[in-house]
């Protein structure tokens, strides 16, 4: 009894812990912590948004008109420029008047914007602090740059990760579904049995290679084949994870289609065959009608499988952190994402709780998807009753 | 009038079903062929890696050289950690539902949360491992929050395989038991799962080679890049062999140097699996052929 409370607890807790940590990504501001962004107090600009914020740092944004402000160039001050503007000795030898210092700095250009760090900041400062935003969710899911460790806003767009994701797991299906149907239809329908009995275990055993092996023959196989084969810069591709996610899903898709094919009532295939039909008439428009709910459960259990897979993919598709415009380009998947980042990550800080809510995305992604599967199964033996 | 040649139509689809048998064999041969080209590719490439100094010195020189000892201890310290934890609870769980739940809400829901269970992405399994384990609970990247990682990760597996062995048997045996005045424990104990215990004992393996294999959660929770001693307690850190596959294959400072070590590494994992598999696959013959003497 108890021991079965542990189990549902169990996922109950993991659910808890999981969004309680994702969640706090939303209480958190981008900005670096301990950073001011100051503008001075004519310039009409309340907000700005990390990504502008990250963009006028970068300079790519240079005009104050372009984020909702006065026609005026955009003058970026950072804090180690200030030795052009005035002295040491203006500055002191401890930097005991920065602060001062700065406010005047801030309040005599109209078009500045200044960083330093929160320590510097005067107490009568002359100038307006820009509050800074807290992360949204339309940044989270719509965000197109995915760099945490930004300075000195943070960009926290997974749109790059999830399409990575996506890509890499469509791949991995489109390359698996034809040849687990095939290898399961040949298995059920076609083989003797004394070749079924040697097969089965075998497309087993292919379910119990650890990831990381398979990870590792993709990098000193598949790798180095895709790069002389493409004749792409680098092998660590897409396609490399898609490749290895297809291989492991092979034994999924095959085990639960060919128990599905397996169960097509022997009167039904007989009474095909009866009426004159070949063999493979019987089996696509008997068997593989009648099994299609397991076969397509196989299947989504299989994506299942590639979306959330870590070890395999981290190792063979390069993950760089942009959206991607092929399958021959490197990518990046949210399961690698976490398990590259999480170990630079300060605990409990804004990227932390950032790859934790990648984890929830996924989680529910994941559960969705068993959901389905579930649904499925249900509806099929609802139809048998 | 039209008439039918039928003997050109029985030819077509005949020809037609050759043709698409053989396809299917094709394919079909073509993922046996994938397995056996991993296997080949890893044991050939590794045999050579493989030695008793291997398997029994420490790492030296940045990982070019020596061996893997700390690394296998550490996995067999996690495969025994998760399994003290998920076996007991795993087969107590499957148990309660297979025996003394009736069907309905409990039931429906706690096989729902199972599945659930089950689907949940290793990676994830590695948050939730840090989040409670390592930070809540104070262990630190210790063994024990790593088994206790890994050990949730075997529960599904161990709680649906045993829940099979305890569907297999008879009813009538249940219903001989209790009708000799036994009571559903006795029933249960004596009968039951006697019966079922070899199929348990399968499961049992099988999850073993699942849970030396994982990686993703244990990257947070314990493994180690290089300790250059042996952990002597349950909080200590440890090596592990997945991650000491990962890192040197990926981010270690040689690289190539040290690829014959990966190479070996790889084999004594796959190793791991293939013997589990066989030691599996063994038992349930042999056990099943005990029955059928009886």
């Amino acid at each position: 009894m108890l021991s079965s409370t542990v189990t549902s607890l169990t996922v109950l807790l993991i659910v808890v812990f999981l969004f309680k940590e994702g969640v706090g990504v939303f209480d958190k501001t981008a900005m670096e912590e301990g950073f001011v962004i100051a503008i001075n107090k004519n310039n009409p600009v309340d907000k700005l948004s990390s990504e502008q914020i990250k963009n006028i740092y970068d300079q790519k944004i240079i005009s104050w008109e372009e984020v909702g402000g006065k026609k005026d160039s955009i003058f970026l001050f950072r804090v180690d420029d200030i030795s052009n503007f005035y002295t040491d000795e203006q500055i002191g030898e401890n930097f005991e008047m920065l602060p001062y210092r700065l406010s005047s700095l801030v309040d005599s250009f109209p078009g500045v914007i200044a960083f330093f760090p929160e320590k510097y900041l005067d107490k009568n400062f002359k100038g307006k602090k820009l509050e800074a935003d807290k992360v949204t969710l339309a940044e989270f899911f719509g965000g197109e740059e995915w760099f945490p460790t930004a300075h000195p806003s943070a960009q926290l767009g997974v749109k790059p990760l999830i399409l990575g994701t996506l890509w890499v797991s469509l791949g991995a299906i489109l390359l698996a579904l034809p040849l687990a149907l095939a290898a399961a239809i040949y298995m059920s329908e076609i083989a003797k049995e004394r070749v079924r009995r040697i097969m089965k275990p075998l497309i087993e055993l292919l379910a119990g290679i650890p990831s990381v092996v398979y990870g590792f023959f993709g990098l000193v196989v598949i790798v180095p084949l895709i790069q002389s084969t493409f004749g792409v810069a680098v092998g660590e591709t897409g396609l490399a994870g898609s490749i290895i996610l297809g291989i492991m899903a092979l034994p999924t898709i095959i085990t639960i289609s060919e128990d599905a094919m397996r169960n097509t009532p022997r009167a039904m295939k007989e009474a095909s065959l009866a009426l004159g039909a070949s063999k493979w008439q019987t089996i696509y428009r008997v068997v593989i009608p009648h099994s299609i709910s397991g076969i397509s459960a196989g299947a989504i259990l299989g994506i299942g499988r590639a979306i959330g897979e870590t070890m395999a993919v981290l190792m063979v598709t390069g993950n760089a952190a942009v959206i991607p415009h092929g399958i021959l380009e490197p990518m990046r998947t949210i399961p690698a994402t976490i398990a590259a980042e999480l170990g630079e990550a300060p605990n409990g800080g804004l990227h932390y709780k950032a790859l934790f809510a990648l984890g929830c995305v996924l989680f529910i992604i994941t559960l969705f998807l068993n959901l389905t599967v579930e649904f499925i199964s249900n509806r099929k033996k609802a139809h048998k009753h | 009038m039209y008439q039918i040649d039928e003997n050109k139509v029985t030819r077509k689809k005949k020809r037609n079903q050759k043709f698409v048998f053989f396809l299917f064999g094709a394919m079909g041969y073509f993922v046996v062929a994938l397995l056996v080209l991993i296997l080949t590719f890893i044991i050939y490439k590794g045999a050579s890696a493989i030695s008793w100094d291997f398997i029994t010195k420490m790492p030296e020189e940045g990982m070019t050289k020596g061996g893997i000892f700390p690394a296998i201890i550490g996995t067999l310290c996690l495969v025994a950690g998760s399994m003290l934890f998920a076996f007991p609870i795993g087969v107590l769980a499957a148990i309660y539902m297979n025996e003394y739940v009736k069907d309905g809400f409990i039931k429906k829901f706690i096989k729902q949360m199972t599945n659930n269970l089950a689907g949940i992405p290793s990676i994830v399994f590695g948050l939730f491992g840090m989040s409670l384990f390592v930070n809540k609970l104070g262990f630190g990247d210790s063994i024990l929050a790593g088994s206790l990682t890994l050990g949730l990760l075997a529960l599904p597996v161990v709680i649906r395989t045993t829940e099979e062995a305890l569907k297999a048997v008879d009813n009538t045996f249940r219903q001989a038991s209790i009708g000799l005045g036994a009571s559903k424990w006795q029933t249960t104990r004596r009968v039951v799962l006697p019966i079922a215990f070899p199929n348990i004992i399968t499961g049992l393996i099988l999850s073993v080679g699942r849970v030396s294999g994982e990686t993703a959660p244990i990257l947070f929770t314990v493994a180690a890049y290089f300790l250059p001693k042996l952990p002597t307690s349950i909080f200590d850190q440890a090596m592990a062999l997945p991650y000491h596959l990962y890192v040197i294959s990926t981010s270690g400072t040689n690289i190539e140097e040290s690829r014959p070590i990966a190479y070996g590494t790889a084999l004594v994992l796959v190793i791991i699996v293939l013997f589990t598999n066989l030691l599996a696959n063994g038992l349930r013959k042999y056990f099943s052929k005990k029955v059928k003497m009886n």
